[in-house]
């Protein structure tokens, strides 16, 4: 292979990487996982017998080159080891989402075949058998917690450590078969293939190949200076491409050690433990970390919200060009420098901060506020614009070029161009080969000379050279009197109030633009608290006029920010409400990565928008929803309808004609 | 399945070595029996001749309506009443009397009805109390943490992480226990209990004063309690719908008496139990 040999060394794979780690890093942590209360660690020589061992048990249960290994759980390090030890015998690892329903990854497991499962525990053995009838080529499931699982019938079930005792038992046998599989991959066989969330219609196969893996990991990390002695702590969905370049990709390459932490609900903790070096986390972890410290600085004495808010001002002053490396008099280097010790030092360290050298955040727009709270502490948190298609990268910020309303250059390896229609195009060497078994849908999103479109709209700012995303380009649409509609714009700006969870606005082909509004059940439930409003439920707290006023006020404030922008004055919200239920992925109306799916809502919800655009006060419902075991119900609610106040914009509509 | 099926399926009861249970778990022989057993608080009679045994590795429940003597059969149980008359008989010896603290070394925990924790510690350091039957080390050793009380804590600390990890409760092991929710708190007197690694578990009424979600975990665990670790369960409940799910055989009591005693399908058709729960005019 021509490609081979020259890119990356002879390091064409991700077990070729797993063997050089285990020489030149062999007695340096590689994995971390906390159970039982302590950190177990595993060494990249130890990985590497881990990887291999459970990779010799799978071909003892029969993988054949080019089987689909569907991969089910939550960031253990024996399940990355199995997507590892799939590559080495020359299978494909497909990590799923592990909180999808069953008849989610029905149709995932069908559409790729997958003929072995690996699944984490129970609670994911029971879904797959719960479908096993509709899929054709399954064959074995493999489970890593035994917990539970003594009566299941193990005809077709085997417990991860059997299989991995199994295999080590054979070593002799089939060693030479392991070395022959590992020694036959190549930069262009695929290395993983990851399903997109399906923010529009059925989940699609991604297919990503070593090249694309290998290329995108040792750019970015050579983009800000990554090294094997960063941490980071593995939380995201395995099956998420972001989670796979960093977990695996940068970490594999770099050789620096990922730590899994105990359980979902222990992260905080664990997050404290670590205290990573590299850290990602979409805007949403960063906003609820942020609400948690104001909730609680709010209950806190008057001395100490004293002291946080003189000592916040000042970061916010000077706390980001510090971070810049700008000028500031030493004057304020030095009450920033006490302001490190009395008050962000500790704060950073109540959030698993203290040692973040590199921080993202995308998927979604960061508020400003948000975003420069963090950079004002001197976390250098920045964003990166991407998509599973590109293996993450397509635009990310530079050291001190870092701002909250664009989502920086191009990285190293990648080229940008617009369309004329506005959507963002790019190319690299990361890109994916097509969607499996779907090549209408690869021809569209690739072209020929390999130009990949992105779906969203954006432009570069001629000054700075830094991108920026405005919208979906299919979500950008026009109002009935030919006005730009940006939803996403409006949503954005109304998810920055810490009291708003969710937003959707309707308004393409209509007069004026509308909204529904989730409230935020933690910041919002808290203001109740402390003014005395009593709630039973959601619902009851959602539909509350003191509520329904604050959430009017952050509506109206949105309108003249709105105004301002002379290209979308017209998606002011003129009418809301605020919903009774809260979006959820279970009932379809979100994506498993939390991103809004429009049509699903506007097709479930048609009653509540038709009321928001006839001039009705009040509406009455019926919605369907899921419960996370699958099961059905529904909520009835009567809903008020709010009018906004809106900020007149006739006479730059009569200019614009 | 109809009446003549279950007839035929149901478990034969003599067999004094055990038996399977339908749902494939291997029920042993007699661990405890209790033989005639009246218990008096001066002149007010408990418990009037009741007998019954337990056998290894089954859940058995006791029923009955409030001050129907439940809780004191448990206490009999647990040693902390002693009978005027009447015999218990463990593990095929007759129980002499008995201490709280000897029958816990004889592998018996227990869980309360009022919860009976030590608010102001951590659940982590409130579970390490079960451990206590199983530390060899005296107090001063323990204080001084050398050599063979920093090995025993260690041990001992993995046998309590076990049970967190089985119990769900990690993200709670450094709260103190008065912070909790009532939910979690019954939980963490049941890891508590589990800590001593119990052959026989008293349960008294574990799911009293809970929302139908936190019953629905609490069934749970006490089902993966009985089937990983084969931990025999006694049980005292009002929600009957939990008992006929869970036990293998329940005991009905009503003012001091035994009124039935069977699978829980024997227990529901029984004339006298209806006649308990739905009140007939006693004599």
């Amino acid at each position: 292979m021509a490609t081979a040999s020259t890119d990356a060394g002879g390091l064409v794979s991700i077990p070729a990487l797993l063997d050089r780690n285990a020489t030149k890093f062999a007695t340096k942590t590689a994995y971390r996982e906390k159970e039982f209360g302590i950190w177990q660690s595993w060494t990249w020589a130890e990985t590497r017998e881990e990887v291999r061992n459970f990779a010799l048990g799978l071909i003892n249960l029969g993988v054949n080159k080019g089987d689909f290994i569907a991969i089910i759980g939550s960031n253990r390090p024996h399940l990355y080891w199995s997507m590892v030890s799939a590559q080495m015998v020359g299978a494909i690892p497909v990590p799923l989402y592990q909180d999808s329903a069953a008849e989610e990854m029905a149709y995932v497991l069908d559409h790729c075949g997958a003929r072995f499962i690996i699944a984490e525990d129970q609670e994911q053995v029971d879904k797959v058998i719960e479908v096993q009838d509709t899929l054709h080529q399954f064959e074995h499931m493999i489970y890593l917690d035994p917990r539970g699982m003594r009566k299941y019938d193990h005809s077709a079930l085997h417990e991860y450590r059997h299989v991995q005792e199994q295999g080590h038992a054979a070593r002799d046998e089939l060693t030479p078969e392991l070395d022959r599989r590992q020694a036959s991959l190549t930069y262009d066989d695929t290395c993983v293939m990851l399903y997109t969330s399906g923010t529009t219609g059925k989940p699609k196969g991604v297919v990503l190949s070593n090249k694309g893996i290998i290329e995108t990991s040792k750019a970015s990390s050579e983009f800000d200076n990554l090294n094997a002695g960063e941490e980071v702590l593995a939380y995201l969905p395995m099956a998420w491409v972001g989670d796979f370049i960093f977990s695996i990709g940068q970490a594999y390459w770099t050789g620096f050690c990922v730590n899994c932490p105990e359980s979902e609900e222990t992260l905080i903790m664990d997050l404290r433990e670590i205290g990573p070096t590299y850290y990602f986390a979409p805007p949403r972890v960063f906003e609820t970390q942020l609400t948690n410290v104001m909730i609680r600085m709010e209950d806190s004495t008057r001395m100490k919200k004293w002291l946080f808010k003189k000592y916040m001002d000042h970061a916010r002053r000077v706390g980001p060009d510090i971070l810049d490396g700008k000028p500031v008099s030493f004057g304020d280097r030095f009450q920033y420098w006490l302001g490190g010790l009395f008050i962000y030092g500790p704060l950073k360290n109540t959030l698993g901060l203290s040692r973040v050298r590199v921080g993202y955040t995308a998927g979604e727009a960061i508020g400003p506020e948000i975003f420069s709270f963090y950079r004002s502490l001197g976390i250098n948190l920045k964003q990166l614009y991407g998509q599973t298609e590109a293996g993450v990268f397509i635009t990310q910020q530079p050291d001190g070029e870092v701002r909250a309303d664009t989502v920086g250059v191009p990285s190293p390896g990648v080229e940008v161009k617009i369309a004329d229609n506005g959507e963002v195009f790019y190319r690299s060497a990361g890109v994916f080969v097509e969607y499996y078994k779907n090549p209408e849908s690869t021809a569209s999103t690739k072209d020929a000379e390999g130009w990949v479109a992105t779906g969203d709209a954006g432009f570069f700012e001629p000054d700075t050279g830094h991108l920026r995303i405005i919208d979906r380009a299919k979500d950008v649409g026009k109002m009935a009197d030919g006005s730009m509609f940006a939803p996403k714009y409006v949503e954005n700006k109304l998810k920055f109030y810490p009291n708003i969870l969710e937003a959707v606005v309707f308004g393409a082909g209509r007069e004026t633009c509308t909204a529904f509004i989730n409230i935020d059940l933690s910041a919002v439930g808290n203001w109740a608290e402390r003014h005395n409003i009593a709630y039973s439920s959601y619902q009851e707290l959602a539909g509350h006029p003191q509520v329904m006023e604050a959430i009017q006020a952050h509506v109206e404030e949105v309108n003249q920010s709105v105004a301002e922008d002379e290209m979308l004055s017209g998606c002011q919200v003129h009418r809301f409400l605020i919903l009774h239920k809260e979006l959820d992925a279970d009932d379809g109306e979100m994506t498993r990565t939390r991103k809004v799916r429009r049509r699903i809502i506007e097709e479930k919800y048609h009653d509540l928008i038709t009321a928001l655009y006839d001039g009705s006060d009040t509406i009455s419902t019926k919605t369907e929803v899921t419960y996370e075991d699958g099961r059905k119900g529904y909520i009835s609610a009567t809903l008020e309808i709010r009018d906004a106040k809106v900020v007149p914009v006739t006479t730059q509509k009569v200019a614009a004609e | 399945m109809s009446v003549a099926e279950q007839m035929t399926e149901a478990p034969v009861l003599d067999q004094s070595e055990g038996y399977v249970t339908e749902d494939g778990r291997k029920i042993g022989a007699v661990v405890m029996e209790m033989k005639n057993i009246t218990l008096r608080f001066g002149g007010v009679v408990a418990i009037k001749d009741i007998s019954f045994d337990i056998r290894e590795g089954e859940i058995r429940a006791i029923i009955g309506p409030n001050g129907a003597g439940k809780s004191s059969m448990l206490n009999v149980i647990s040693g902390f009443y002693i009978p005027q008359e009447g015999e218990i008989l463990y593990k095929g010896s007759k129980r002499p009397q008995m201490k709280p603290y000897e029958v816990a070394r004889q592998g018996i925990a227990r869980t309360f009805q009022n919860i009976a924790l030590f608010e102001g510690m951590t659940v982590l350091d409130n579970v390490m109390t079960g451990r206590l039957n199983h530390m060899k080390t005296g107090m001063f050793q323990q204080a001084l943490w050398k050599g063979k009380a920093e090995r025993e804590e260690v041990e001992n600390r993995e046998v309590v992480e076990k049970v967190i990890d089985f119990l769900e409760i990690q993200n709670i092991r450094k709260t103190p226990v008065a912070r909790l929710p009532y939910g979690l708190k019954k939980r963490v007197e049941l890891a508590r209990a589990l800590a001593a690694e119990p052959s026989l578990l008293l349960l008294d009424e574990p799911m009293a004063g809970m929302n139908v979600e936190e019953k629905e975990d609490m069934s749970r665990f006490i089902l993966d309690v009985n089937d990983e670790f084969g931990t025999t369960i006694a049980l005292i409940e009002h929600d009957m719908g939990v008992v006929m799910d869970l036990s293998d055989r329940v005991v009905v009591m009503d003012y001091g008496k035994k009124i039935g005693d069977g699978t829980p399908d024997e227990v529901r058709n029984n004339q006298d139990v209806i006649d308990a729960y739905l009140g007939v005019a006693h004599d």
